[in-house]
């Protein structure tokens, strides 16, 4: 039986225990009619239930995590004497061909017969675990179901034993987002350190040429791994995106939200944060085939050299893309501000933009600074755009009319080459998105306490 | 502003310096003021312009590309050309392995039947002049188009013998001449058609064999690379399809559960705190991270097959974990603490008061969230680039399990493509395909919050 088939299995015994559990707790209930059911019925028939099925759970997936190796070093004790001699690492190709075999895959060259009879003994002792592990789960489920359904009595607290373990499915839920990040976290620490074996970091971090080569090219040919261009380009595009982004999304928020009629207040405020939902990818090649030549034009026209894929391309449209992070951000943040500070302004005589400028936002400034930084992080984490419109070119320019490269950029194209996943060529990716990780994440941080601590002043 | 208009100080015959002075400074403040204004609006403007400019732009090249030139074409499916065996039945005596030995010769045999004849013959009937340009008659319906005449053979075989009128895709080039693509004054040397070719299709177009047809192709085949003009979305509709699918089954639970827990159980402490700001954080992660944690922890740790929707599912999932689990949150705290409390008092332990009467009311909310996040997760394209989802497919992935493209990811290889006033048209429809099917899942999530909405 396949594991898939095993669950569905395993679902269809939890609905039998249930109402089983269910009938019995009627029954226990009918024959004390003088002593009152400690839960509700459904409880006795979660409770059985869950204890017909957890159980057999655990054992399948201790079995799918043991099973393989056991399964294979059994294969491998029953092979010649001579094979079985060979290193571990001849001993793994030998098994990779006997597993081909046994699963009816063709492999290099003809299979001897001492492999064939292997493959036969390894589909034999698979169909027996398979065997075995339903034979077991079976007894495990029977044993843990008539036991539950056994010990119902009007004293068993069903309803503390099944909220006890919905609890901790929901703690085990909880943790998988602090999972998430100790994972990105690890594994990207380990690769980096494996590439910091080929490269020193201090050669990564401080050098100033990106030309990593292939793999293919042989020892001592390692190329250079500079990061300094890559961070060039994408302080460049992330600038010249809130450049764009910044007055626009400001001037925005602050109409919306000091200006605007409650109408188009409504309709505009949804249809700029249309742009906030458009995949990355459309904003790419709406750069690559309407931005960027429209620069070129732009350019040509008042005598200016400018690269259809470009950083200012990139930047431009990712300037767009960021406009709503800046503007509803700011918006609640300038809706916040008491209404007793504008009056008190107003009152005074000041016109309602001296009491913009002079009063609301000093006053929001922390928050949106903080908005701010939260839509640098998201300029400088962005990959499609700037993978279609940035040229990708990984030289250190000042120059924004000339394509260049970011960290995003070139993680893509390292990872999604031909490279070996183990050269310096592959590695190098994760180095750079440490780098991205950390960048962002302290962006994150400081704009996240700064946002918390103004929420705090006015509340 | 009004307030001026009125001013008494005006009124007054002879006003003293001081009150000229003032009356100067006031109308500077209010031009600044009026300026001020206007610069707002503007900018408004300008942004609603962008969305506009956006769609616009993306409609206008992505429409024409959802009709695509066909020519109509009267088929002879000629015993003399289709001279196979009926489809091998299985015999009671015979076993399976013998069967699909057989089967599969009749499959071979199949494949060396020349469909494209029977195309070209046709095509001989209506163009007089075809014998001397064989070369370029084999190049007007597209390459795929003898596939589909085989399936219709394998599909029906007393199909042979009978003529049968068929609307075939052309080839692109052609689609891309037809619809004036390619600058038509350009020299021989630099035009992708023949001067024959030109010469045919505009007579065939003219007589209106050659029409504009809406595109079944663009969305019922697979990518394709040999048969540009039959290329078309259908596998990278399943694969966005059953990463969806895995994102609504994985991480809409779990973000709820988690919200659960975090919002109504856990204690408030220091490990809370980190976990808050810890999701916090997550929620604003590069998606691209996601990416290399599922290339080095999925595919290089637990050995899950690249470019399989399962391992994308798995990665955007993660992805989209913070913004289920704090759209929820943010949707339990907003139900007054009065119901959770009719309920404790009621007799009802925690637990129950959650189940049976905080989370039905929170389900609008909670449902709103998993669309935006589902969405969210929809157009999400970097990510799936670094597990393998770049690569060529040209099937309809039949599980979660073998390799596929994405919707995203398809637009960014058609985008790629090398016959660019083909393919842009291409990639814009795909583009309008993609962001109808996010504007319909936006708009259902409005929907769902105005019909629920409940204002405590």
């Amino acid at each position: 039986m396949s594991n898939l088939s095993l669950i569905v299995v395993l679902l269809i015994l939890m609905a039998l225990g249930y109402q089983l559990g269910m009938t019995r707790s009627r029954k226990v209930a009918t024959v004390n009619p003088d002593l009152r059911m400690h839960s509700r019925p459904h409880h006795y028939g979660m409770m059985v239930g869950l204890w017909a099925v957890l159980p057999a759970f655990f054992i399948l997936l201790l079995w799918l995590w043991l099973a393989p190796a056991v399964i294979n070093s059994m294969m491998l004790a029953q092979l010649p004497a001579d094979v079985a001699a060979l290193a571990a690492d001849e001993l793994r190709v030998v098994s990779q061909r006997i597993g081909n075999l046994a699963g009816n895959f063709g492999v290099v060259a003809d299979a001897a017969d001492w492999e064939l009879a292997a493959a036969e003994h390894l589909r034999q002792l698979k169909a027996n675990s398979a065997l075995v592990l339903t034979a077991l789960m079976a007894v495990i489920a029977a044993v843990g179901m008539l036991y539950s359904l056994l010990r119902i009595t009007p004293r068993l607290k069903a309803r503390h034993q099944v909220e006890r373990v919905v609890k901790a499915l929901l703690v085990l839920c909880s943790t998988v987002a602090i999972l998430t990040t100790i994972g990105i976290v690890l594994s990207m620490l380990g690769e980096t350190m494996k590439f910091f074996s080929y490269i020193p970091p201090g050669e990564f971090f401080f050098g100033t040429t990106w030309n990593p080569r292939f793999s293919t090219v042989g020892v001592g040919e390692q190329g250079d791994f500079g990061l300094v261009p890559l961070l060039a380009g994408t302080a460049m595009i992330a600038g010249i995106a809130m450049l764009v982004a910044i007055p626009l999304g400001l001037m925005v928020a602050i109409y919306l939200a000091e200006y605007a009629p409650v109408k188009l207040r409504n309709t505009a405020k949804p249809v700029i944060e249309v742009l906030a939902g458009i995949p990355t990818i459309v904003y790419g090649f709406f750069a690559l085939v309407t931005v960027g030549p429209f620069l070129r034009d732009l350019g040509a026209a008042v005598g200016l050299d400018i690269n259809a894929t470009s950083a200012l391309t990139a930047g431009v449209v990712m300037g767009i893309m960021i406009i709503p992070f800046i503007s509803s951000l700011s918006d609640d943040i300038i809706t916040q501000v008491p209404k007793s500070m504008r009056d008190g302004s107003l009152g005074l005589g000041a016109t309602k933009s001296e009491t913009i400028l002079k009063v609301v936002l000093p006053a929001a400034l922390p928050g949106i600074v903080g908005a701010v930084l939260l839509a640098a992080s998201r300029a400088i984490g962005e990959t499609m755009i700037v993978v279609l419109a940035a040229g990708n070119s990984p030289s250190l320019t000042a120059n924004p009319f000339e394509a260049v490269s970011t960290v995003t950029v070139t993680i893509v194209n390292q990872l999604t080459g031909d490279n070996d996943f183990s050269s310096p060529q592959s590695l190098v990716a994760f180095a750079l998105g440490l780098t991205l990780f950390v960048i962002t994440l302290l962006l994150n941080v400081i704009a996240l306490v700064i946002v918390r601590k103004y929420r705090e002043q006015y509340e | 502003m009004t307030i001026i208009a009125e001013n008494p100080i005006k009124a007054v015959a002879a006003p003293s310096q001081v009150q000229q002075k003032v009356i100067a400074s006031l109308n500077r403040r209010h031009r600044k003021e009026n300026l001020f204004r206007r610069l707002g609006l503007t900018a408004v403007l300008i942004s609603l312009g962008l969305v506009a400019v956006l769609f616009i732009n993306i409609f206008s090249k992505g429409l024409p590309a959802f009709w695509q030139s066909a020519i109509t074409l009267d088929i002879y499916f000629d015993p003399q050309i289709i001279k196979i065996p009926p489809m091998p039945q299985q015999r009671d005596d015979e076993s399976d392995n013998d069967f699909r030995q057989r089967h599969i010769e009749w499959q071979t045999e199949i494949g060396f039947v020349n469909f494209n004849r029977l195309i070209t013959d046709s095509l001989q009937k209506i163009l007089p002049d075809a014998n001397k340009h064989r070369r370029d008659l084999a190049r007007v319906v597209t390459s795929g188009e003898r596939f589909a005449l085989r399936d219709m053979v394998v599909a029906d075989p007393s199909i042979i013998g009978q003529t049968r009128t068929l609307h075939l895709l052309t080839d692109a080039n052609i689609d891309v001449w037809l619809k004036g693509n390619i600058d038509r004054s350009l020299p021989d040397g630099q035009q992708q058609l023949s001067p024959k070719m030109r010469e045919w299709v505009d007579k065939l177009s003219a007589d209106g064999v050659i029409q504009n047809r809406f595109s079944l192709a663009l969305f019922m085949n697979p990518d394709s690379r040999s048969s540009l003009a039959s290329a078309g979305l259908a596998g990278a509709f399943m694969g966005s399809f059953y990463m969806m699918l895995v994102v609504i089954l994985l991480a809409v639970p779990m973000g709820v559960a988690a919200a659960i827990y975090l919002e109504e159980f856990a204690p408030r402490n220091k490990i809370t705190d980190l976990v808050e700001v810890n999701i916090n954080n997550l929620a604003a992660v590069p998606s691209i991270v996601f990416g290399l944690l599922g290339a080095s922890v999925l595919i290089g740790w637990f050995n899950l097959p690249m470019s399989a929707p399962i391992v994308g599912g798995l990665v955007l999932s993660l992805m989209t974990l913070p913004t289920v689990i704090i759209a929820t949150r943010s949707t339990l705290k907003a139900i007054p603490p009065s119901i959770r409390q009719a309920a404790l008092g009621l007799g009802a332990s925690k637990m129950q008061a959650i189940f049976h009467h905080v989370l039905p009311l929170a389900i609008p909310g909670i449902l709103t969230g998993a669309i935006l996040g589902v969405a969210q997760a929809l157009g999400e394209t970097a990510p799936l680039l670094l597990i393998g989802m770049k690569s060529f497919v040209a099937s309809i992935p039949a599980s979660p399990f073998e390799q596929a493209s994405a919707l995203p990811v398809q637009i960014y290889l058609w985008q790629g493509n090398e016959l660019r006033n083909f393919f842009e048209a291409r990639t814009s429809a795909a583009i309008i395909v993609l962001l109808l099917m996010m504007i319909s899942l936006n708009g259902l999530a409005i929907w769902l919050r105005k019909k629920y909405e409940k204002r405590w």
